[in-house]
């Protein structure tokens, strides 16, 4: 096989993994938006405190420590015990509903009919708010990710060696992907199917779709605005822990894993603000593209490190020529 | 005057039920403004109830009271035998009371059928997990409101358009659609805000048989605005009046129809 184009179709199926991780994330806006018209800012600072507060809750740590050990002049960090990774999870899951529903009541409940810049602002606000709480609770060293089934078997890290083999033989190129890449491959379209099974066939998916498309005849047929919020913003905070665990076990718990956000916000240019499959086929598209672009055109020509702008600029001819993405709702203007 | 609690026979042979929603001494201010100013009417099991007067007359703001959009500054409401407490539109739907928007509120972008069902939803009671693994119960409701849906479609003849996006159809059908919506949720009272509106002589015929045809064949108790007089006193049972937020008139067509406040109020005397 040639090498040249073997490393390419390496190239691109790196690409989409990395793609699968950047749609992660871009599903969290997409729910948000269609449903309220608020665009999260914080979804991003949301991955990053459940991620925080799953190794944190994994570890045993007492949350608020520091403050407790000034406020109270105690020592004390941990509980002296570790929970099981699925246990955490669920407690994880449980603390972002709760956090879903704290936003509602205390944020976005009192500027409902806003204009959307004072809701984005308002979500700006949120995340820095968030990003604090999320270090006081648990402490803003790095901390690493595992998630285990049970001792030694673990979320895997490294290259999948069987692929690797059984490529080398077949093809005579050994083709390198990362395990955790295709774990978190699985993982986003169980999700996306999970998502679109819920959003299809049952009553609160119908509420919410009937919310996502008109409010007022939403009220109409007796759903509550506000529990559909809560509801999606739940929904978001799930999003935001997977794409967490995807994104901390590759790189650790860290401040930086909140900047994911911006990756995000290409992909939705491309796939478009409303539309679910948009922001997969934009996210595979944006991981694709810059991964190709960087290995054909831009570490040859350019210098390399295109990938730090590549998908800024799609975008950007994205504004220009089709502004409502690829599955956007079309911006009609009638005079 | 009728007792309450009693149902009559009218002059033409319908049959009119007891009091099923009462309004007393209903104030509605918007700032200084007085929208409505101390209504009090009553909509009896089974008729057709309408509400009419000229342009900016406090219509839509008493369906609106109604339908629990907005909440009036004074004033009582009373529904089945009890007085309700100021409620959300959303609550007030679940305890029955369907409504229609005069310039048509529908999920442009689901289908005929989707937005029907979204009618349904009070009527949808199975769990969560029950529903997403789509199994025993859930599947039997699912059956059973798709049922209820297909037979409402049916009867306001839209089986056509059935999967059509909405955003596609034509005013006249959409307001068909809409009332499908409404019709679906099996309502104990059904609001309609201005059925008419905007369309031409023959869809105003069609909707006008369609309205009759629900009263009579599901026994739905129908409130509805229009400020088409002509419309109003064939289809309607009783008929209150409204002219600057006050209530002129109340009573059968005939009887309005002969009234001299009605009647300055539609040829238009002077007010001092």
């Amino acid at each position: 096989m040639n090498e040249q184009l073997a490393f390419t179709i390496e190239v691109f199926a790196n690409g989409l993994m990395a793609g699968v991780l950047y749609a992660l994330v871009a599903l969290g806006f997409v729910l948000i938006y269609k449903a309220s018209g608020i665009f999260n800012y914080a979804q991003g600072v949301m991955a990053l405190f459940a991620a925080m507060t799953l190794v944190g809750i994994q570890n045993g740590q007492v949350p608020f420590a520091h403050l407790i050990n000034a406020i109270f002049g105690t020592e004390v960090h941990h509980f002296g015990w570790s929970v099981h990774s699925f246990a955490a999870i669920l407690l994880t899951v449980v603390v972002m509903i709760a956090l879903a529903w704290a936003v509602q009541q205390f944020v976005f409940k009192h500027l409902v009919g806003q204009e959307p810049i004072i809701l984005f602002m308002a979500t700006i606000g949120l995340a820095y708010f968030l990003e604090g709480v999320a270090d006081l609770m648990w402490g803003s060293e790095l901390k690493a990710l595992n998630v285990c089934a049970s001792e030694g078997n673990c979320l895997p890290q490294g290259m999948n060696v069987w692929l690797e083999g059984t490529t080398y033989e077949a093809l005579g190129y050994g083709f390198f992907i990362d395990n955790l890449d295709i774990v978190a491959s699985i993982v986003a379209a169980i999700l996306v199917i999970g998502l679109v099974i819920f959003a299809q066939y049952t009553k609160q998916g119908r509420a919410m779709r009937a919310v996502a498309d008109d409010h007022q005849a939403a009220l109409s047929v007796g759903v509550s605005l506000n529990f559909i919020w809560v509801l999606v913003w739940s929904l978001a905070g799930f999003v935001a822990l997977v794409a967490g665990i995807m994104w901390g076990a590759k790189s650790g718990v860290q401040f930086s894993l909140s900047l994911i956000a911006l990756k995000a916000l290409p992909v939705l240019m491309l796939g478009g603000f409303t539309s679910i499959p948009g922001a997969i086929v934009g996210g595979l598209i944006i991981g694709v593209g810059e991964k190709l672009f960087e290995f054909l055109i831009g570490a040859p020509y350019l210098g390399g490190a295109t990938e730090n702008w590549f998908a800024y600029m799609l975008a950007l001819l994205f504004l220009v020529f089709r502004p409502q993405g690829l599955f956007g709702e079309k911006i009609i203007e009638r005079v | 005057m009728k007792d309450t609690a009693d149902s009559y026979v009218t002059a033409d042979g319908r049959t009119i039920g007891p009091v099923v929603m009462e309004m007393k001494n209903i104030t509605l201010r918007f700032g200084g403004v007085e929208a409505i100013k101390d209504i009090s009417f009553d909509i009896r099991q089974g008729e057709i109830r309408a509400i009419i007067g000229p342009n900016g007359a406090g219509k839509s703001s008493m369906l609106n009271v109604i339908s629990g959009f907005y909440i009036p500054q004074e004033g009582e409401v009373w529904y089945k035998g009890s007085r309700r407490p100021p409620m959300k539109p959303f609550q007030v739907a679940q305890q029955g009371i369907a409504r229609t928007f005069q310039n048509i509120a529908l999920f442009e972008g689901m289908s005929v059928l989707d937005n029907v069902m979204t009618g349904r939803l009070t009527h949808m009671k199975t769990g969560l997990l029950a529903q997403s693994f789509w199994k025993g119960a859930a599947e039997r409701e699912e059956v059973e409101n798709r049922e209820v849906a297909e037979k409402i479609i049916d009867f306001l003849e839209i089986q056509a358009i059935r999967k059509t996006p909405v955003a596609r159809l034509p005013y006249g059908l959409k307001k068909r659609v809409e009332l499908a919506r409404a019709l679906a949720a099996e309502p104990s009272i059904l609001l309609l805000d201005e059925p008419m509106a905007g369309m031409n002589v023959e869809e105003k015929e069609d909707m006008s048989r369609f309205i009759l045809d629900v009263n009579d064949e599901f026994g739905t108790t129908i409130a509805l605005i229009e400020h088409d007089m002509g419309v109003v006193m064939d289809l309607s049972d009783r008929v209150v009046v409204m002219d600057y937020g006050k209530k002129i008139g109340d009573g059968t067509p005939s009887e309005v129809r002969n009234n001299q406040a009605v009647i300055d109020a539609y040829l238009g005397v002077a007010h001092d």
